[in-house]
C-alpha cells in the first residue's frame, strides 16, 4: 500500500483540487452528523421527548429536509442593511471553519496541510469568525443584532486567552506546535515507564482540558455561554435578520466548528488518531486513524453538548468575570506548574 | 416616526431626548430598545419600551393592550353561565381558578351555598390548576434563562395534572366546570387514586427542579440579588400572590380571608415567604407553593365527603339586585370579580381585578439600573400571563 501511495504523485493543481473538495465535503458532513446525533437525538433523549421521527428511518434525514427547506427560502436583506457586508458576513464565519479543518490530522498522512505551527494556525484562524459575527451584527441595521454582535465580540476575545493558555500547557509538554507532532509525542510516551497506552495528555493536563472545553463552549456561543445569541432576550442576536441559505451557513459553521474543536481537543488531550500497540507509521492508520479520531471527537462533543443542554446561561458581565477572574488565572497556574515540571522532571 | 396624538408625540420627543443623552464617562449615546410586542420573553404580546445606556436599563415602561379582548364589556351581554365560559380565557394556564371567584360572587348574591362535596372538589380543582400553572412557570423560567431542559420537563409533568383535570371535567385547558350552587358533574370512577399518583409525580418533579434549577450555580447567580422588591414597594404597587410573599409579606387569601364556598379550613398547609424579594425568592416561593398545593390536594382527596355536588338552584338563573366582591388566591395572585346585578339575566357590570396587571406595574421601578439580561430574569420571575393583564 505504501508503494502504491508513493507511486501516486499528482501534479500540484490536482492535489490542491482534491484537498479543496475534501474540505468542502467534510465540513457539511460533520455538521450534519453532529446536528443529527446531538441536537436531535441526544437532546431529545436528555429532555425526555422523541425528536424527529418521520423523515427517513427514525428521523435520520430530518436535517437534510431542514436544509432543503432553508434553500427554498427567499434571501432577504433588510432595507437599512449594509448589503455587501451583510451578505459577506456568513461567508467569513464559514471561511474560518473551513480553514480550521485544513490542519486537523486524521492520521500521519491524512491531513490537508501538515503545518509545523499547526496549533498556532488553528487558534489564529478560529478567531477570524469574530470578524464575521461583528460584520453580521453591525450590517443588519437591527438593535438586537448589534447588541448580539458586540456581546459576541467581547466574549470571543475574552475566551481566546484561556484557550491559548490551556493549549500552551500541552505545547510545553510535547515540545512542538505541530498537531501531528503532539499526537506522536503522546503515542510514544509512557506512564512511569509503562508504555501500554502511550501517554494521553489529559492525565497531566486535565485542568487545561477543562479550561479548553469551557473556552470552546464560549467560542461556539453555546449555553452556558450563549449570551450573544440568547433567543429569550435578544432573539438570536446577530443572526436575527438572516434567512434561508445565509442562516443555514451560520448553522453549518457552528456545528462544523464544534466538530473541529472537538477534534482539536481529541488531538491535544486524548491522543488524537493514534491507537496503542500500533506503530504510528503503520499503513493501517489510513483506515483506522479517521475512525479512532471520529470516536474521540464524538466523546468530546458529547461532553460539550451535555453541558449545553443542562445549564442556564451566564449574564454578559458574569461571563466576562468568569473568563478573566477564574479561567485565565487557573490557566496561568497550570502553565507555570507544567513549565516547572517540564524542567525538573 | 408617525405620531398619532399629542401623547404619542410627547413620547417620541422623550425617546429622542433619551437617545441623544450622552454618557459623559464613556461618551456613548443611549438607545431605545423596543422589546415586544412579538418577543419570546414577553410570552404573549406585551411591549416594553426600554431605554438603554450600553447594557444598562435607564427606564423600562410596559405597554399593555395589544391583546385587549374587552371581557368586562362582553360580560354585560352574557348570562351568568355564558360568562363562565368566557372568563376561562383570562389566565389560560390555570383556567378553573378564574371561574371560582366569579361563581362565588354570584353565589353570594343569590344566597346559595354549594354542598360540601362540591366545595371539596372545587378546592381540589382550584389547587390543581395552580399546579398546572406554576409548574409550567418553573420550567419556562428555566427556559428563559437558557436552561432548555427544564422547560421540557415542565411540559412533560404538567401533563399528569392536565390529564386528571380532563378526566374530571372534560376540558384540558378550559374546563367550564364550576356552576352557581355546585359543579357540573361528580368525579369519575377511579379518579381519586389516579390523582394521588399524579400528585406524587408532581412532588417528584418539584424535587427534580430543585436539583436542576434552584441548586444550579449559574441559575443562582442570574437570580439572587436581581430585581429586589422591598415589602413596602410591593405593597404600594398592589402586588399579590407569590410576588408579595417573596418580599416577606405573609399574606395569603386562602388562609387569611378565604371566601365561603372553599374547603381550606379542612386542610393543614404552610404559607411560605422569602425575606429577599429577589428573582430567586419569587421562584423559590412558587416552587414551595406547588408542593403545598400537591399536599392540599392529597389531603382533600382523603377527606372528600359524600352527597350531592349541586345545590338547589332555579333552571334559569336570575341574580337578585345587589353588589358583591369576591377575591381568591389564584395562581398568579389575588383575583377578584366585582359583580353588580340589577336583578336581570345578565350582570349590570363586572369589574375584573386580575393579578398580573398589578404585578407587572412594578416593572418600571424594579428594572431601573438593571442590565438587559436581568430584565428577562425580572420579567420572568414576576410571572404574568398576558390574558391576565389585558383581559
Amino acid at each position: 500500500m505504501t508503494l502504491v501511495l508513493a507511486a501516486f504523485d499528482p501534479p500540484y493543481w490536482l492535489e490542491t483540487l482534491v484537498k479543496v473538495l475534501v474540505i468542502s465535503v467534510v465540513v457539511p458532513t460533520t455538521a450534519l452528523i453532529l446536528g443529527m446525533v446531538f441536537l436531535f437525538k441526544v437532546m431529545s433523549w436528555m429532555q425526555s421527548r422523541l425528536g424527529p421521527q418521520e423523515a427517513g428511518p427514525r428521523g435520520t434525514l430530518q436535517l437534510l429536509a431542514d436544509g432543503v427547506k432553508f434553500l427554498q427560502k427567499e434571501d432577504i436583506a433588510p432595507a437599512g442593511a449594509d448589503r455587501v457586508i451583510f451578505k459577506m458576513a456568513p461567508l467569513v464565519v464559514l471561511m474560518s471553519t473551513l480553514l480550521l479543518y485544513v490542519a486537523l490530522p486524521a492520521s500521519l498522512h491524512l491531513v490537508v496541510a501538515d503545518l509545523d505551527v499547526g496549533i498556532f494556525y488553528v487558534l489564529a484562524v478560529s478567531s477570524v469568525s469574530v470578524l464575521g459575527v461583528l460584520m453580521a451584527g453591525w450590517a443588519s441595521a437591527n438593535k438586537y443584532a448589534l447588541v448580539g454582535g458586540l456581546r459576541a465580540a467581547g466574549q470571543l476575545i475574552a475566551y481566546e486567552l484561556p484557550m491559548v493558555l490551556a493549549v500552551i500547557g500541552v505545547v510545553i509538554q510535547a515540545g512542538t506546535l505541530s498537531l501531528n507532532g503532539i499526537v506522536l509525542a503522546q503515542a510514544d510516551g509512557s506512564i512511569f515507564g509503562w508504555d501500554g497506552i502511550g501517554f494521553p495528555y489529559i492525565l497531566t493536563q486535565f485542568v487545561g482540558f477543562a479550561i479548553f472545553l469551557a473556552a470552546v463552549q464560549a467560542e461556539l456561543t453555546q449555553p452556558p455561554f450563549d449570551m450573544p445569541v440568547a433567543e429569550s432576550e435578544i432573539v438570536s442576536g446577530y443572526q436575527v435578520e438572516y434567512t434561508g441559505f445565509r442562516f443555514l451557513i451560520f448553522f453549518l459553521a457552528e456545528f462544523a466548528t464544534a466538530f473541529a474543536f472537538a477534534g482539536i481537543a481529541a488531538v491535544l488531550f486524548l491522543g488524537g488518531w493514534a491507537v496503542p500497540w500500533l506503530d504510528a507509521s503503520s499503513d493501517w492508520y489510513y483506515v483506522l486513524g479517521p475512525i479512532v479520531l471520529f470516536a474521540k471527537v464524538m466523546l468530546v462533543a458529547f461532553i460539550i453538548f451535555w453541558v449545553r443542554f443542562t445549564y442556564p446561561r451566564f449574564r454578559e458581565d458574569q461571563l466576562q468575570s468568569f473568563a478573566w477572574k477564574v479561567l485565565i488565572p487557573l490557566a496561568l497556574v497550570n502553565l507555570v506548574v507544567t513549565a516547572v515540571l517540564k524542567v525538573v522532571v | 416616526m408617525t405620531a398619532t396624538s399629542d401623547r404619542d408625540q410627547l413620547d417620541a420627543l422623550v425617546a429622542r431626548a433619551h437617545d441623544n443623552r450622552v454618557n459623559l464617562d464613556f461618551e456613548t449615546e443611549g438607545m431605545t430598545l423596543n422589546i415586544g410586542p412579538q418577543h419570546p420573553a414577553t410570552h404573549g404580546t406585551l411591549r416594553i419600551v426600554a431605554r438603554l445606556d450600553g447594557e444598562e436599563v435607564v427606564s423600562a415602561e410596559p405597554v399593555p393592550g395589544y391583546m385587549h379582548r374587552g371581557y368586562e364589556k362582553l360580560t354585560e351581554v352574557r348570562s351568568y353561565p355564558q360568562i363562565n365560559t368566557l372568563i376561562n380565557r383570562i389566565d389560560w394556564l390555570g383556567s378553573f381558578a378564574n371561574e371560582v371567584p366569579f361563581i362565588l360572587a354570584a353565589e353570594k348574591l343569590m344566597g346559595v351555598e354549594a354542598p360540601p362535596r362540591a366545595q371539596f372538589i372545587r378546592t381540589i380543582l382550584f389547587e390543581m390548576s395552580r399546579i398546572a400553572n406554576i409548574s409550567l412557570f418553573i420550567g419556562d423560567y428555566g427556559l428563559q434563562l437558557g436552561g432548555m431542559t427544564a422547560g421540557f420537563y415542565a411540559f412533560r409533568d404538567r401533563e399528569h395534572v392536565l390529564n386528571q383535570i380532563e378526566a374530571a371535567t372534560g376540558g384540558r385547558f378550559h374546563p367550564n366546570f364550576d356552576r352557581i350552587g355546585g359543579l357540573k358533574d361528580d368525579l369519575p370512577k377511579g379518579w381519586i387514586a389516579d390523582t394521588h399518583a399524579a400528585m406524587d409525580k408532581l412532588l417528584a418533579f418539584c424535587d427534580e427542579m430543585d436539583a436542576l434549577l434552584m441548586g444550579n450555580e449559574i441559575f443562582q447567580s442570574r437570580t439572587r440579588g436581581i430585581g429586589v422588591i422591598p415589602a413596602d414597594i410591593a405593597l404600594s404597587y398592589g402586588l399579590s400572590g407569590a410576588n408579595l410573599r417573596a418580599s416577606g409579606v405573609d399574606w395569603d387569601i386562602r388562609r387569611d380571608a378565604c371566601p365561603p364556598g372553599m374547603a381550606y379550613d379542612e386542610v393543614d398547609w404552610t404559607v411560605w415567604t422569602h425575606p429577599d424579594g429577589d428573582c430567586y425568592g419569587r421562584t423559590w416561593v412558587r416552587l414551595q407553593e406547588t408542593r403545598e398545593a400537591a399536599k392540599i390536594v392529597k389531603q382533600l382527596l382523603d377527606k372528600i365527603p359524600g352527597g350531592p355536588v349541586m345545590a338547589k338552584v332555579p333552571r334559569i338563573i336570575k341574580v337578585p339586585e345587589g353588589e358583591a366582591y369576591v377575591e381568591t388566591e389564584n395562581p398568579l395572585g389575588a383575583m377578584g370579580y366585582y359583580v353588580v346585578s340589577k336583578g336581570d339575566l345578565v350582570p349590570f357590570r363586572v369589574k375584573i381585578r386580575s393579578a398580573s396587571f398589578n404585578n407587572i406595574s412594578v416593572l418600571p421601578w424594579v428594572a431601573r439600573g438593571a442590565y438587559v439580561p436581568d430584565l428577562v430574569s425580572i420579567l420572568g420571575s414576576l410571572y404574568f400571563i398576558l390574558g391576565d393583564i389585558d383581559r
